[in-house]
């Protein structure tokens, strides 16, 4: 199947229509959340929840013997929110840093979570063929219901955020303060901790444990190079999470059923590399070519306010002087030259050159700008 | 006319992982006074300021706000951090941070409106930063995000103000904007609460002086105990200064 029978499909057929509603959506609720993980500076803990989920669906499984994947989800849910609140209890209670906890954390559930997936393969229970799909994820398992289950949660999350946008924003920038004004920020927390665990938990199915944590991080990541403002960071990283879901999803449908979870996962890392290297303002490419410039426009500033120096001793300012006398002076080419009569701030006479009016007047309010600023 | 008590500790300790922080503070803060703090580096200074307002939980004592408890009392008191305390990277504006200053008086869910909009503005004003209102935090200097800081605590309208050293890494012009803005307010009667690092500047900005290092040495008026005697106490180097010289 090429790409174009892929779209034609994705309107006509059912199942196809379903998975990529449903890794849309669910692009869209990981990105709007991850904006929030990222600014906290929590990056990682999205990767801890994820592997953390692990155990709770083997559990689950072996609790009750089917693979309903609700059930699979709640016990994902429960084992996610047990590591997670680890995580704050061992922060606050011993000397770790938030990184070592982490790390712990996430290894000892996810180690804990392949014990228990192995120790099920080896039953003689059927059903439990494909419960490692958990591991990478396999977005062909989503139904309809499952749809409705992230429709649902993102909802609800978006709902949360309108009504508590500023307790986000401000907590999110500077916590001590915002416990000042009287506000619960452990209320604060816990909201945002607990819609960041759901998201990954709808995720699972989709993405898989190994990988999730990249469909929180990736579309806030590229988000932010283009924004300066909270809003729009957000609202851009659901956009950015939506099209890596849809844009992975086809790709992974048409090209010989590619794993869907490794491909949405690879486009969202794509969204970040343009990001990187193309944001106006944050941008590799223009901060590059920003240095580039300014760098030329020393070098004729130095030429001019040279020129500057020397015309100002004369009562007329356009008084040609030899080109000659530049030519010790560092900075100046033909070039440079050439480029101050294309900007009709000198002109030339044979061998000589000198000062127009507007070049004179752009020469003192540079040199006096810098006077002004060295004060 | 000094009578009035705005603020008073009693018998305040905090620790960190069982090495005390702070020993046994008594402090009463008359209102009305523009008072520093000082003390060496770990004498517990910004320990003590987050602790009277809630942001650490001692291991045992009481503030009071006016005779009653810092709880009840939350809408007298605003609270400028230290500048580094902060991701100046966070993308939002300085109108932005300066509005958060309303949130409290908001409360939940509230959005800010024209009203609070308007009074970020004034604050923006007075701390001579209204040009810059667009401005996104991170293309601010370190003096102007302190005054950005500043103008935040402004918009609250409070009775006291406890600044962790606003005057850390800002340049001289902005200095003085700023301890004239501080001289101001105890113009108005407001008591001023500041952590401070530099003791030459002392008894020029400043009435009132607490000495402190992890137990309180001293606390009163500059003229009266701002001398070498209690300056060596609290540094355990035999201070001498030439301040006034």
């Amino acid at each position: 199947m090429d790409i174009t029978e892929y779209i034609q499909l994705v309107f006509t057929d059912y199942t196809l229509r379903t998975i990529t509603l449903g890794t849309a959506i669910l692009g869209a609720v990981t990105g709007m959340l991850g904006s929030f993980a990222v600014l906290r500076k929590q990056s990682l803990l999205g990767d801890a929840i994820s592997h953390a989920a692990l155990p709770g669906i083997a559990i689950a499984f072996l609790i009750t013997g089917a693979k309903n994947s609700n059930v699979l989800l709640l016990g994902a849910l429960i084992s996610g929110l047990v590591g997670t609140f680890w995580i704050r209890g061992i922060i606050k209670r011993t000397h770790l840093k938030s990184d070592t906890a982490l790390g712990l954390i996430l290894s000892l559930f996810f180690g804990f979570g392949m014990l228990l997936l192995t120790f099920i393969q080896k039953q003689p229970n059927a059903n439990q063929a494909g419960l490692d799909k958990y591991l990478f994820g396999q977005a062909a398992t989503l139904v309809e219901s499952d749809v409705w289950l992230m429709v649902i949660v993102t909802g609800a999350c978006l709902i949360v955020l309108l009504l508590f946008w500023k307790e986000f924003k401000i907590l999110l920038f500077d916590a001590d303060y915002t416990k000042t004004l009287g506000f619960n920020t452990k209320f604060i927390d816990i909201l945002i901790t607990t819609f960041i665990v759901l998201a990954i938990v709808l995720g699972l199915q989709t993405v898989g444990v190994v990988l999730m944590s990249a469909m929180l991080l990736a579309p806030a990541a590229a988000a932010r190079q283009w924004t300066n403002s909270l809003g729009i960071m957000v609202f851009l990283a659901a956009i950015f999470g939506a099209f890596s879901g849809v844009f992975g999803t086809a790709i992974s449908a048409s090209q010989n059923n590619l794993s869907t979870g490794p491909v949405i996962v690879i486009i969202a890392g794509v969204f970040v590399l343009i990001s990187f290297i193309f944001s106006p303002s944050r941008g590799l490419l223009f901060k590059q070519i920003r240095f580039i410039k300014n760098r030329r426009d020393l070098q004729l500033h130095k030429t001019l306010a040279f020129m500057y120096h020397i015309a100002e001793t004369h009562d007329d300012i356009s008084h040609p002087h030899t080109i000659k006398i530049l030519n010790n002076f560092q900075g100046f080419t033909k070039g440079t030259l050439q480029k101050l009569v294309d900007k009709h701030y000198v002109t030339l006479h044979g061998s000589d050159w000198s000062l127009t009016k507007e070049g004179f007047k752009t020469a003192s309010n540079l040199y006096n700008q810098q006077s002004e600023n060295n004060e | 006319m000094k009578n009035n008590i705005a603020v008073k500790v009693d018998d305040l300790t905090v620790a960190y992982n069982y090495k005390p922080v702070l020993w046994d503070i008594d402090l009463e803060i008359p209102e009305g006074v523009l008072m520093a703090i000082v003390g060496p580096n770990g004498a517990g200074k910004s320990t003590l300021i987050k602790s009277i307002l809630g942001i650490l939980k001692p291991i045992a004592g009481s503030v009071s706000i006016y005779g009653k408890s810092y709880e009840k009392q939350r809408a007298l008191v605003a609270y400028v951090p230290q500048k580094g305390s902060v991701d100046w990277d966070f993308p939002t504006t300085a109108l932005d941070v300066v509005m958060m200053g309303t949130y409290g008086s908001l409360g939940w869910i509230k959005r800010p409106g024209q009203k609070e909009k308007k009074m970020a503005l004034e604050a923006l004003e007075k701390v001579g930063m209204l040009s810059f209102k667009n401005r996104q935090i991170s293309q601010l200097s370190g003096g102007q995000q302190q005054r950005i800081f500043l103008a935040r605590a402004l918009v609250q309208d409070a009775s006291i103000y406890f600044m962790d050293e606003p005057f850390q890494g800002v340049d001289a012009t902005t200095e003085i904007a700023i301890i004239n803005i501080l001289k101001e307010l105890r113009k108005a009667n407001k008591t001023v609460i500041v952590v401070h690092h530099d003791l030459q500047t002392v008894p020029e900005y400043f009435d009132w002086v607490t000495f402190l290092n992890v137990k309180k040495i001293a606390t009163g008026p500059v003229k009266d105990i701002f001398n070498d005697d209690n300056l060596t106490k609290t540094y355990g180097i035999n201070y001498k200064v030439s301040i006034q010289e």
